[in-house]
């Protein structure tokens, strides 16, 4: 069995901040992750991010990962398992079982634990959505981005929110042709700034269209054509308005759903929660889920961006420091500090939608 | 199709190894996973569904989904988005849920 004070579960920019934050305080830390490297889906952006300096605002989101994982190494309070699944929590005595190589495990007691897990692409219903080339949007960044594979010639991208809008421009870069970008709602979901860059690449984005079907090539039976449809005010398809892409990709980036079975395992109290992509946690200000010493940061709690996936990982990194005991003096100052950054991300008319789910969740 | 030159990112690629798919003789790199290996070799189907035996890709690349499952080396219901490319790897399509030896 082994013992730590606080397990990280999760080393993307949640489960970063939280052992930072953790481990700065004082605490001795485990970082688990399942990868062989740090860093999360942070790998894969490489766009600026916006916010504060807080959240390495103009900064590339491999760039802030690459940081972050370095000063995690360099701290001596953090111990990190790499290639390290846990798949159970036992909530009679509360031990982590881990995967850690293959087919062999490992059982780990934390007097506190951060859940970090991040989120999972959803899916969307039409005939044939199980054709190879329909892919998540991340997923097309991934092996783009991280393994330099093109995944292939045409792209349909299907959802106007930021991540539709990011990787529509990731693919241009890389020499991919976007076709159009399809959104079902009336307007654009994600910020304009990303949507003026695709505009600007002579991308077309058609609101109010959803996807009708796809086609297989007869001979290798992955992706050929898509087509699309015009849905009215009501989410009805309308017929006669098809439109049809000669693609060999399509892009799904209709929203993420949080990786929450580790919380379900433990028997946190659950709560749907549309606004933040599916069940999420009720949790506390300190970020601790109904069972005590457990903790929630980052997409897993509620499906945001990564900036205030990091305040939110700063915030349950110190709030479980303290509650063992360990503060210098600077806890009230630097919990405060992150509660404004946090409420500064999710000001204004893009925040309403967190701050509607938040309200459901905060206990 | 790899991408050799990129605007913002270097990929750092591990060293060129033989594998076989469905008993054909292909190349990839070592360490990259098995899904990506694959896609530049121009292999998009990876398994076919359990009941209907349909055509199925990669969905999500990081190891949630359970899209990808193919035989490696004998072993069913390897997720491939995640699982390393290595020398001399037997990759198999996969057909139905896979036996256990």
């Amino acid at each position: 069995m082994i013992k730590t004070e606080v397990a990280v579960i999760g080393g993307g920019p949640a489960g970063l901040m939280a052992s930072l934050a953790a481990a700065n305080m004082g605490a001795n830390v485990t970082l688990i992750d399942r990868n062989s490297r740090l860093g999360g889906q942070l790998v894969k952006q490489t766009h600026m991010f916006f916010g504060s300096e807080k959240q390495y605002a103009s900064i590339r989101g491999i760039d802030i990962g690459k940081f972050l994982a370095s000063e995690v190494e360099k701290n001596p309070k953090i111990k990190i398992m790499l290639d390290s699944t846990v798949v159970a929590y036992y909530p009679d005595d509360g031990v982590l079982g881990i995967e850690v190589e293959e087919k062999k495990w490992v059982k780990m007691k934390a007097d506190r634990i951060i859940i970090a897990t991040g989120a999972s692409e959803r899916f969307l219903p039409f005939e044939n959505n199980d054709l190879p080339g329909i892919y998540g949007a991340g997923a097309v960044q991934t092996l783009m981005n991280e393994h330099g594979v093109l995944p292939g010639k045409n792209v349909l991208m299907v959802g106007a929110g930021n991540i539709g809008l990011i990787v529509s421009y990731q693919l241009m870069q890389a020499g991919v042709n976007v076709k159009a970008i399809i959104d079902a709602a009336p307007n654009i979901g994600g910020y304009w700034v990303h949507a003026s860059k695709v505009a600007r690449l002579g991308i077309p984005i058609l609101t109010s269209y959803t996807v009708k079907a796809a086609y297989p090539n007869e001979m290798t039976g992955a992706l050929e054509r898509a087509v699309i449809w015009k849905v009215d005010d009501k989410w009805q398809p309308i017929p006669g308005t098809e439109k049809v892409f000669n693609v060999d990709v399509m892009c799904i980036a209709v929203g993420l759903s949080p990786l929450a079975e580790l919380l379900w395992q433990a028997g946190c109290q659950m709560v749907y929660v549309p606004e933040l992509g599916g069940h999420v946690p009720l949790r506390n200000e300190n970020m601790e889920t109904t069972v005590p010493g457990i903790y929630v940061a980052g997409d897993v709690a509620g499906v945001e961006e990564a900036s205030s996936a990091m305040m939110e990982g700063q915030l349950a990194g110190l709030s479980a420091a303290k509650s063992l005991g360990y503060d210098d003096g600077s806890y009230e100052e630097k919990k405060n500090e992150v509660l404004r950054e946090l409420e500064a991300l999710r000001s204004g008319p893009v925040g309403e939608k967190i701050r509607k789910g938040l309200s459901k969740v905060i206990i | 199709m790899r991408i050799e030159k990129h605007p913002i990112l270097t990929f750092e690629r591990g060293r060129e190894v033989e594998f076989t798919f469905n008993g054909k003789k292909m190349k990839g790199f070592e360490g990259e996973p098995i899904a990506a290996a694959l896609h530049a070799n121009g292999v998009r189907v990876l398994s076919h569904s359990k009941k209907l035996h349909r055509p199925r890709g990669f969905y999500c690349a990081i190891g949630n989904c359970s899209s990808c499952l193919m035989t490696v080396n004998g072993e069913p219901n390897v997720r491939v988005c995640v699982e390393k490319l290595k020398e001399g790897m037997v990759i198999e399509t996969q057909e139905g849920r896979g036996d256990l030896k």
